[in-house]
């Protein structure tokens, strides 16, 4: 399917066409960005399915409820941190409360904003969706699990959030791969560290393992693409087998991937965890390259917090 | 039984003795519960009774018929009076307002979606996120070619909320003539009158300026209502705003209009005052409340 570097944000609006094609409940609402977020497909093969909302992030939300609640199937989009927190109530009371079938699709998750600072980035979003009951969270790592997220979205019944990427990333799993809602994937075995990492921080996991692998360390990468509901079998069990852990997020590290993990272990299996993450603090303008170096987002970070967690084993 | 939309001329008489009675179980279910808000409440009475008594299309039989009308309840706090006209249009059972705000309960203390699907389009009490649901609601039914009507009900400081003028927008962009928004406009909001606390007047003008079509009456007044809904049924191209000139408490006098029964209980001699000054009709049966003191 894709392959190379792709963006996110154009295989969900890929995903999105195809699907809207199987299913005319499918409806797609936008808050003024429907190039950023790639909507633009939808909107030109199903016009009267595609609703422009202007710049109004809780109404689009709210709105959506309505249509759900009705029988559509609507998937919102707009920016990470606009929807997280400018419709947060929106989210909590029209979506989730009333388990209502909304698909809050999101882009430039992360840093991946680059230039335009701090007020576009999103640092929190995961975390402030992870708080919300009835929440599903999909976080894929890269174009072909974008794809196949948007689908197992539309799919299921139940209020999802999903995270993309703006800009190209590496595509590092298969077209044929599987993808199952909270079912988390192995992308490389081994024993001594296990990796678990979300979104466009899991290419940057197989790098570091890569490199730990030249002096003989065997990282286990996992594709933790469901942070809610969290597949807990495969942390505990990859804790076990490895018995120290290190998580990889684009993301604030209180709350979000780091947080959930740690939640995990020190209820059933206390082992020793460092976190790559974003740590407590907002970002700035900058190369997204940049900005993933000076706040600690590489996978040379990652390699320096796996031989440090080695050591604490 | 099903229940079409505004058939025929609106028996008035009837409209007014079931408005009535909802303001007796209003005043019942909030002094059994031991709190709630009684104000907005006994306010819309008669609103309440002219939707379910002649507007609405609904069926009890097949409560969730596509096309049945839906109501919003965006000012979710007043929901003692809607679930009363629930029980008085047969859709639940009286019984049950005695159960309203306890412990598993499908009467929450503010309207969940999740405890009567059937009823309850949406949760609401956070005020302003109602209406942008109703707007949803109205595109999808317009989508699956439904004659359904969406009746949206808010409160006057409820517009404090920007969300509501977000909604607004919405309705008129999308000409959204299936949406009867109406406005329980009675001057009150918790801590005193809405011109002090934050001012919304000119509000025809402003909603007028939003693009709808603007009806005022008095919201007590079951003539004017029932002329209202009609004349928000026949326009077409845009939606309708019905605002009710209404005084908070109406029907009890010694609480009419004062700021203090926004969110007050009445005790029991209270209860006995307002029950009295509502008064009772030998149509309508109190319901039962068991092991009361």
């Amino acid at each position: 399917m894709y392959s190379g570097n792709k963006a996110m944000r154009d295989a969900f609006g890929d995903a999105l066409a195809d699907i809207g094609a199987q299913d005319d409940r499918i409806v797609v609402l936008t808050a003024d960005l429907t190039d950023a977020i790639k909507v633009g497909k939808f909107k030109e093969r199903f016009p009267e399915r595609f609703y422009q909302m202007g710049i109004k992030e809780s109404d689009m939300i709210g709105t959506a409820a309505g249509m759900a609640i009705d029988g559509q199937i609507p998937f919102t989009s707009t920016f990470a941190v606009f929807t997280t927190s400018l419709a947060n109530q929106a989210i909590r009371v029209n979506v989730a409360y009333n388990n209502a079938n909304v698909k809050i699709a999101t882009s430039h998750g992360g840093v991946c904003v680059g230039a335009d600072g701090a007020t576009h980035q999103a640092f929190e979003d995961v975390a402030l969706m992870r708080l919300i009951p009835n929440m599903t969270i999909l976080v894929p790592c890269d174009a072909n699990e974008a794809y196949k997220a948007t689908i197992a979205a539309a799919k299921m019944d139940g209020p999802v959030y999903l995270r993309f990427g703006r800009i190209p990333s590496p595509v590092v799993t298969g077209a044929d791969d599987p993808f199952e809602i909270g079912k988390a994937r192995i992308l490389r075995d081994g024993k001594d560290v296990a990796i678990v990492a979300m979104g466009a921080m899991v290419p940057a996991a197989l790098e570091a393992a890569s490199i730990l692998a030249a002096d003989g360390i065997k990282a286990k990468i996992v594709d933790m693409h469901t942070i809610k509901p969290l597949d807990e079998n495969t942390i505990i069990e990859s804790a076990k087998e490895c018995g120290c852990v290190v998580t990889a997020e684009e993301h604030t590290v209180l709350g979000g991937l780091g947080g959930a993990v740690a939640e995990v272990l020190a209820k059933n299996l206390p082992t020793p965890l460092r976190m790559v993450g974003v740590l407590d603090t907002f970002g700035e303008s900058g190369e997204p390259q940049e900005i993933l170096e000076k706040y600690h987002l590489t996978y040379s970070d990652i390699v320096k917090q796996v031989r440090l967690v080695l050591k604490q084993k | 039984m099903k229940q079409k939309r505004m058939q025929g001329n609106a028996d008035l008489q009837k409209l007014t003795d079931l408005a009535q009675q909802l303001r007796r179980d209003t005043i019942r279910m909030i002094h059994h519960a031991g709190s709630g808000h009684i104000g907005g409440a006994l306010g819309l009475a008669d609103y309440m009774a002219a939707l379910y008594g002649w507007a609405m299309q609904y069926d009890d039989l097949d409560p969730t018929d596509p096309d049945r009308d839906r109501i919003v309840l965006s000012n979710g706090h007043t929901c003692a009076v809607w679930y009363a006209a629930l029980a008085r249009s047969g859709l639940i059972p009286l019984e049950e307002l005695a159960t309203h705000r306890r412990m598993g309960s499908r009467l929450q203390g503010h309207p969940a979606r999740k405890a009567m699907p059937e009823y309850i389009e949406t949760s609401s009490g956070p005020l302003g996120q109602g209406f942008p649901v109703a707007n949803g609601i109205a595109l999808s039914l317009r989508k699956r070619v439904s004659q359904g009507r969406v009746y949206v009900i808010l409160g006057d400081g409820e517009l404090q909320e920007g969300q509501v003028w977000e909604a607004f927008m919405t309705s008129a962009h999308y000409k959204l003539d299936t949406i009867c928004a109406f406005i329980n406009y009675n001057n009150i909001q918790i801590d005193g009158k809405v011109e002090d606390i934050m001012g919304i007047a000119p509000l025809a003008d402003k909603i007028k300026a939003f693009g709808w079509h603007v009806v005022e009456i008095d919201g007590h007044d079951t003539a004017s209502i029932v002329a209202a809904l009609s004349e928000a049924a026949s326009t077409k191209g845009k939606p309708t705003a019905i605002i009710g000139n209404t005084i908070m408490a109406k029907g009890v006098p010694s609480m009419e209009g004062d700021a203090k029964w926004h969110g007050n209980t009445p005790n029991d001699a209270e209860t006995e005052a307002a029950l009295e000054a509502v008064g009772t009709n030998n149509r309508f049966k109190d319901f039962p409340i068991a092991n009361r003191a």
